[in-house]
Formats: C-alpha cells, structure tokens, sequence
C-alpha cells in the first residue's frame, strides 16, 4: 500500500500571549476587596490566575487572552462591578483585509495544528465581497456524481506543477510516440512564498524552508536571501530570477527542482538557456495580476513553460488600475480564456496574494486554480500581529525580528498548513470530489450569490435594483 | 391561538427571571454617592428598575436590564430628571460591544432573554425581528400592510397550528399547535435537564422536540408523544422500541452546520452514561459518517422510510436534508421515497460543534432554498401533500413567519431555545468541560446549572412570545391562520430589489460593523 501523505502536527506554545479579544472593566469602588465570592476565582476557564502579575500591580484594563466569554463574572460578581470591552489592541490587529479574527484564527492553527471549531452556528455576514459572496456545495444522498463513500484518508490533494503535453501521441504499435516531459507532483496544492514587504531574516527563512520541505511543498525564494544556511532545504527551494540575474546563480540552478522567472517579452529565450543549464528543471513564470494577465497567459501557454504564477496585492486585488477587480473573478478570466483556447490542459495556474484562510483555498482552486502561493499566514504563524510597524522602521512587538527558533517556526508553520489540509479535505468531503485535480475550475460545485439571489430570489422579488454586494 | 385538536389551549406564562445574578439589558444605570436614599425612583419606576423594601432603607443596585432606556425621557416617571439629587446616571451599556454578532446581535439577544422572563414582546427598545448580517431574512421585510385588511380579532382566536401529515395515507393525521418544533440536540450535548425540559415545553406547546442523534433516555419517556426519535448515520441509539415510542421519526441525512460531514463526539464527552445509550465503550471518540453507508440513491432511501413504516405503522417520517444546490431535487425524492415532512436545514444555523469552515461555506443560506424547494414541489404538483420545514438560520418569530412566506409549512427551532435558557452564544459548546452556561454540557459541576422546570417555563414563555407576534403578523393581512401565510411572498420585499424611493419606506437593514 502507498505511502499516505502525513503532516507531523504538534503542539508549538506562542512566545507571546496572543492579543486576546477582551478586556475587563472594573468599577472598584463598589469592590468589596477582598470577596470570597469572586468570580476571578471562580472562573471554569481559570483565565485571571494566569494574570497574577496584574492581580498584584491591580493596573487597568486587564487584558484576558484566553476569555472564552461565557460572561459569567460579569453576571455573578456578587457586587456587579465586572463589565468588559473590546481589547484595543485586537482592534488595531491586521487590516480591512487580514482582519483580527482571521489573524486570531490563523494563530490558533498555528499553535494548535487544529481546525477551528465552535458551536451555535454561524456569526458572520450573509454575505460579502471577495471569497465570501460564494458558497462550495455539498453532495447530498442521491447525486450520482458523487465519487462514492470514502474515507477522508482516500482524498487526494496532489498537485502538479509540471506541464502536460495535450493530446498524447501513440505509435502503430501503441508505444507512447509524445515525448512527455518529467512530472513534479506536491502533495498540497500550495507553495510558499515570505512576503518581501515585512519583516525576513535567515531565521524566518529557515522556518519557512524547514516546514515546507516537511511538508512536501516549494517556497519561493529570492536569490539574495538564498544563504549557505538554506542549501541543505535546495530541493525545496524555487529561486525567482530576473532575465538577467539568472546567469549569476547558475550553481543555485543546477541545485533547484524549479525556478521562477519574472516575466518579460525575451522570457523564452530565457527559458531556453536555462534549460541548457538543466534541462530537466520546472520554469514557472512570475505575471502581475493586472488587466493583460489572461491575455499574457494565453501567451505564454504555448511556450515550454510548466507553471504560471500570477501576483495580487496583499488585499488579493489586481494590481494597476483605479478600480481593481477581486482575484476570485480574475482567476475564472484567466481560466477561461485558457479553457476557451484549448491549452489549459498543458500549463498550470497559481496565484499569490490575499490567500488568507483554508477556504480561499478550496475557492481559489475552483474558480480555475490548480494551487495557491500563501505568503503573509506564513508570517503570521510566528505570530506577526500585521501591525505594520517593520515597514515604518519601528520594532517588532512580536519580536519576530529578533532570532527565533527555526524547528519552533518551522513547527508553527507546519501546524497552520495542517490545520488548512484538513480543512480542504473536510470541503472536499462534503462535494464527494476525491482529488483536488478534479476540483479545478469546477463551479458547479460552488453557489455564487449573483446566481441564488437570481435563481431563488428573482421569481419572488422581481429584478434586483442594487448591484453587487452592499 | 388556538387548535381545534382536544380544545387545547396554551400554557401559562409564568415570570421566570434571569438565573444569575447581574442580568445583562441594553442600558445601565449607575446611582452615584450623591444618592440619599429617598426612594423617589423606586416610587416612580413602573418597571421595577430601583428594588426597594421596606424594612431596608438603603440604595440597591437598579436591576437596570429592565430599564427602557432614554425614550422613558418623555415620561413624568424618568428617573435620571427626577432624582432630586441628580444621582443616577444612564447610559448604553458598554458591553453590548462585546456580545452577539452579525446574526444574532446584541439586542436579538436582550429581546429574546426578555421574552424568556416575561412570555410578552419586550417593552425594551431593542431590535429583536432583525439581525446585522445584510442579507437574507435581514433585508426582507412584510410588505406595508393596507389599513383595511387589518383583522380585529382576539389571539385567541387565531389558528397558529400546521399539519405535519399531509399525504392522506391512512397514517395519523398529525397537528402542532405552533408553526416550530424543536431541533435534535443529543443525549450528551446537552444537559440532561435541558433535555427533558424541552421535551416538557414542547408537550406543553403541544409540539414536538427531537432526540438527536444520542439515543433516547428513558427521562423522556413521560413526553414521548411529542418526541421524535432521529435516526442519523451513527444509527446511535436506534432500537425498535425508540421507533415505536416516537409519533415521527426523523431521518437525518445532513445537518446545516455541517453539510456533508461527519459527526464526531470527542472521547472525553463519551461518559458512561453517553456510552450505554449509545450502546458503545466510553472513552472512546464516536464517528457518524457521511453519508449514510446503506443510502447510494432514493430508492435505497425509499428502503429506510419504509423499514420504519413497516416498524410502526402510526409513525410519521420526516427527511432532514442540507441545501445543495440539487435541493429541489432531494426534496421532491424524498417525497416520493415516502417522507410526509421534508426537513431543509439552511447552512448558517445549527447549535453544536462545527468546524467554522463549514458552518460559513458550505451549502447555501436557508432563505434561497425554501423558494427554491416550494416553487419545485408545486411545479411537480405535490406540495400539497408534504409539509415543508425549513431550519438553520432561522432565528425569532419575523424568521418563521418569513419562511413561511416563502413558502415553508413551519421551522425547526434550536438556537433561540437554547438563548431562552440563556446561552450568550460563546461558541463554546464543545471545549474542555462543555458550556460554561450549564446548557450544553455534561459536566457533574456544569450540567446540574439548570433546573428541568425553569428551563421547560422559559422555552414556553418565549413560544408564547413568537405567538403573539405571529398573530399581529396574521391580523395586519387579514388572515386568521398561519396556514393560510404559507408560500404568501406576494406579502414580502426584499430592500434590494426595490428603488430607493420606495426602500426608503421600509426599516433599513442594520449595518454596524462588529468585532466577532
């Protein structure tokens, strides 16, 4: 029996107390002092005996960082002196984007390896922009489409990230007449890639390194952050040149499964003298997500090229215009065009940017991609808090800039990517689609809010007079 | 409200006051030293916000949850002008930041723990009809009702029961009083108290609850009239004699907060207890799969509803499916294989665990599949002769009335019965010793919070609550059934859908931005 994809998942304790969501208020002068009823005593969590610091300095507010919020101390303190806010620190978390409670989540993945579960349904909004104005389906008892009953350990989430030759060609005899080039098969369909932006250091780069050949996966990685430090990890680095840059690096080529080229209008000759230096090695070709990215896709399919990497913004927007579109509709514009000119089979898609949960995943993959670069989860695994404050020269409240402990990143980084896997085999699961290769550009397994509210809504409402999501 | 079936008629409302001791409302009140104790507010206060008694002279703490708020300013009793020592101070209360969330705000909340005290609609202004989430139910709204429609009849007088068995088959015509029955919430994931207490409420609202998937503890037994016994994909604790106590059996082929997934009951939570209604070892972690491994097409359904047909011939079936995009499809199946209610669960709801990726993802929202389903049965020409639930997601008596609208017989109900017992929605039903609250846990410290006829009196209150609601619903539209609301979308608007001028007209979908 073939060996069966495994993640070592294990506990990796933060460093730092995670931003907790909550703070209490307290009105003291009603406190009788010293209660024998207190509810910090008292709590089932056992949350205030970790703050004994604060206990004794009585400084205020009192930040609880693992406050499950079941309100009992503000509803049993025997004087009723308890009330809590918002902590203002977790409101200063992330962005409009990365926001505190996906960074919130992402830790809890990080230090756990577990998928986040809680109860009492769903507490978001119905709907909203981006990955969350679609829905991935289920398979119910009676469609026969369903690839049967298997177990969860059945589920393949292989990837390729190696070119295809369409169609194959058989001799008389039927021997294979194509001259099929070599495959590179990850076993997740994601790649690393350390946001340049924030803070990277060897440490950060060993972590990530370490984790991504545990895992079986590549990271993308610059040249001039390709340390003697990093070459034991050379089969799991791919190192991204320039047209120029790469005939510096011709050792770091010969080392590498794969390269990634930036793109530019001689990239096939590029292609072609990198091949001379090893002909066997997988090119994967860097393109802004901007408005020529499908044509320059199209492009580019019909050279040797193996795999497309095209880059969002953080925010997963397209990159050069006023009005952005979001990744979701532009991966389907590249898919498409490559589906409607016959050559999506040969070449493979992945994208970069604003891949923030294991749902953006599942969904990127459907709307056409075959994988995912992650980048800032990957920071925010060592518990970066996407405060900013690297990139306005101040010092890290996390201290991620400080040297940490690669087997300690690397485990962290591990236990987040777990958790994802999971989560995509749970989706998966619930489609009755066994491999992720099949769940590529298939939207019939997905709902999108434009289709229900038209479908559903529009025999009952008539013609709907709001555009897009408000 | 009343139904035909052996004159019944609805229970009492009983006050039933919050469990602890400092209850949470929407405003609090804070008397500074100033206060002399005059007992001026006690005097002027008809809501009861400042106790005094009469042997103690002292200042209370207000019990401030009661408190109305700044439009009593309007009234000669509002305490803060009056108090001659301008010692008391109102204000929002500040924590109202830090509870609920997009679907169940902060307000739904209060209202619902309000109409869980008290069985009437809460004379606290918050919004309890409406969540935050922009969309769905929280942007559709009952058209604006003509003033000569209006029916001037008493709630008494009013019919909020449906028909569970509408196929006509010889099977016992089967009538609930209240357009809502209880969703499954196992043995084990509740308190046993919790349980049974909504066992109780439902036999006093003479509707139904149902088991889950845990098994069915003999404590249930005294209501098993109004119990349905739920036979999932674990088939835990399914025997032919918890067939034969149950008037319907539900099959569950998929749950809206995890469409698609498999159950799984951490080992900690299989106690002795759990372990012999579940006929298994305890200790060991419990798996239901997905989907059920006898089940591969609608004829191997059909096998399943006519296996327990053939167990108890007075039993009624139901199918609890999810919301695929093929729910049409399942729906009228299920009909066909037998089932006389078919059972929507909408992919927002759901009360236990579940990982967050499937509670937000998978399956679609209730509020899409309900038209989709009635419009399918009708073009198949069998809607009139099932009964269509829908659940998940549907959260006050403005959800129920509006699925009905749209064309739903009645809802299942879990969540809002469990904020009647008050749960404040942590989410934390399944971490290390279980609901902290008492509601959904085991624990010999935790699971003994809540006793079974405070907890059956606040289920009731709340129905109670909803009814009223309903029948001003009904009134306004000249109607003098529930039944006669069902698949009325004519009656509904979605703001979306209309031009500004006439959105305008209409409450606007809250919209404030929440920390969750």
């Amino acid at each position: 029996m073939p060996k069966k994809y495994h993640i070592p998942i294990k506990t990796a304790e933060p460093r730092y107390h995670p931003i907790g969501k909550y703070a209490t208020v307290e009105f003291r002068e009603d406190c009788a002092g010293s209660c024998k009823e207190c509810v910090k005593k008292k709590c089932i969590y056992g949350i205030f005996g970790d703050n004994y610091k604060h206990a004794s300095t009585m400084s205020e507010p009192e930040y609880l960082y693992t406050c499950q919020s079941c309100f009992r101390c503000v509803q049993e303190c025997t004087k009723g002196i308890f009330s809590r806010v918002i902590n203002p620190e977790y409101r200063t978390l992330g962005d409009e984007y990365w926001k505190s409670d996906i960074i919130h989540r992402l830790w809890f993945q990080a230090h756990t390896g577990k998928i986040p579960v809680s109860g009492a349904g769903y507490r978001g909004p119905f709907v909203a922009a981006g990955f969350d104005s679609m829905w991935t389906d289920m398979s119910e008892i009676v469609r026969p489409t369903r690839d049967g009953i298997h177990g969860r350990e059945y589920i393949s989430t292989c990837f390729e990230i190696s070119r295809r030759v369409t169609p194959l060609k058989f001799n008389a005899d039927l021997s294979l007449a194509s001259d099929v080039p070599p495959i590179l098969e990850l076993p997740i369909p994601l790649l690393f890639q350390l946001p340049e932006t924030l803070i990277l250091n060897e440490q950060i780069l060993l972590s990530a390194a370490r984790a991504a050949q545990i895992l079986g996966t590549l990271m993308l990685i610059l040249p001039q952050d390709y340390t003697e430090s990093l070459h034991p990890y050379a089969n799991s680095l791919i190192p991204c040149f320039t047209s120029k840059s790469y005939k510096d690096y011709k050792r770091i080529i010969l080392k590498s499964p794969a390269v990634e080229l930036e793109d530019d209008p001689n990239i096939e000759k590029t292609i072609t003298e990198i091949r001379e230096i090893k002909p066997d090695i997988f090119i994967i070709v860097g393109i802004p997500l901007d408005a020529t990215a499908a044509s320059r896709a199209l492009d580019l399919s019909y050279f040797d090229v193996d795999t497309l990497h095209f880059y969002a913004d953080e925010h997963g927007k397209e990159l050069n215009t006023e009005h952005p579109a979001f990744l979701k509709e532009m991966i389907r514009e590249i898919h498409l065009k490559l589906v409607d000119h016959f050559v999506r089979q040969k070449i493979n898609l992945v994208f970069s940017g604003g891949i923030a949960m294991a749902e953006h995943m599942a969904k990127s993959i459907i709307c056409g991609a075959d994988g995912v670069i992650v980048d800032m989860p990957l920071l925010i695994a060592l518990e970066c808090r996407l405060c900013y404050n690297c990139r306005n020269g101040l010092p890290c409240p996390a201290k991620i800039d400080h040297p940490i402990n690669p087997e300690w990143g690397s485990q962290r980084i591990i236990n987040l990517i777990g958790a994802w896997h999971n989560q995509l085999i749970e989706v998966m699961g619930a489609m009755g689609i066994r491999e992720v290769r099949r769940l590529r550009g298939e939207v019939g397994r997905s709902m999108w809010f434009e289709d229900l509210e038209m479908e559903s809504f529009g025999p009952v409402f008539g013609k709907r007079k709001i555009a897009g999501i408000k | 409200m009343n139904h035909k079936k052996n004159d019944f008629q609805f229970p009492k409302i009983v006050q039933t006051p919050d469990r602890f001791r400092n209850p949470i409302g929407k405003y609090t009140i804070r008397r500074n030293a100033r206060c002399v104790s005059c007992g001026l507010c006690a005097e002027l206060c008809p809501y009861g916000v400042h106790p005094r008694y009469d042997d103690y002279s002292k200042p209370l703490r207000p019990l401030d949850y009661r408190c109305i708020g700044f439009k009593c300013k309007e009234n000669d009793f509002f305490c803060i002008d009056r108090c001659p020592e301008q010692a008391l101070t109102l204000r929002r209360n500040p924590i109202l930041d830090t509870l609920g969330d997009y679907r169940w705000t902060a307000e739904m909340l209060i209202g619902h723990w309000e109409m869980a005290e008290t069985g009437n609609l809460p004379v606290v202004d918050v919004e309890y009809s409406l969540g935050n989430s922009g969309g769905g139910f929280d942007k559709i709204r009952f058209k604006t009702p003509e003033p000569g429609d209006y029916l001037n009849v008493n709630d008494e007088d009013m019919d909020t029961s449906i028909h569970l068995n509408k196929r006509c088959d010889g099977r016992p015509e089967k009538t609930i009083s209240i357009p809502c029955y209880g969703g499954g919430m196992s043995y084990g994931s509740t308190a046993l108290s919790v349980m049974v207490a909504r066992a109780h409420a439902a036999t006093r609202l003479n509707t139904l609850t149902c088991t889950g998937e845990g098994g069915y503890p003999q404590e249930l037994l005294p209501y098993s009239e109004h119990v349905i016994t739920q036979i999932a994909t674990g088939l835990f604790g399914v025997r032919e004699e918890t067939i034969l106590y149950s008037p319907m059996v539900e099959f569950k082929y998929a749950q809206g907060a995890k469409p698609g997934l498999g159950g799984h009951l951490l080992g900690d939570k299989v106690t002795p207890e759990v372990a012999a209604m579940r006929e298994t070892v305890a200790g060991n972690a419990l798996f239901s799969p997905f989907p059920f491994h006898s089940v591969y097409s609608v004829e191997d359904h059909k096998k399943h509803v006519d296996w327990v047909k053939e167990i108890n011939p007075n039993v009624l079936v139901s199918v609890k499916v999810s919301t695929p995009t093929d729910v049409d499809m399942v729906a009228v199946g299920s009909y066909y294989a037998g089932a006389h209610v078919v059972h929507l669960d909408g992919s927002y709801g759901g009360t236990g665990a579940a990982p967050d990726i499937a509670k937000k993802n998978i399956a679609m929202p209730i509020e899409y599949a309900i038209p989709k389903v009635h419009k399918f049965l009708k073009d198949e020409g069998v809607r009139e002769k099932v009964c269509l639930i829908a659940s998940g997601g549907i959260r006050n008596a403005m959800d129920v009335a509006k699925a009905i609208a749209l064309g739903a017989d009645g809802a299942v109900i879990g969540t809002a019965e469990l904020v009647a017992l008050e749960c404040v929605r942590c989410g934390h039903c399944e971490s290390g010793r279980g609901c902290a609250r008492g509601i959904a846990s085991t624990d010999p410290e935790l699971g003994v919070m809540i006793t079974e006829d405070w907890a059956t009196q606040r289920i009731v209150n709340m129905y109670i609550a909803w009814c009223k609601q309903w029948c001003e619903i009904l009134r306004q539209y000249g109607l003098k059934s529930i039944k006669e609301l069902v698949g009325r979308s004519d009656l509904l608007i979605h703001l979306d859908y209309l031009d500004e001028e006439e959105r305008s007209t209409y409450q606007p979908a809250p919209e404030a931005e929440l920390i969750i």
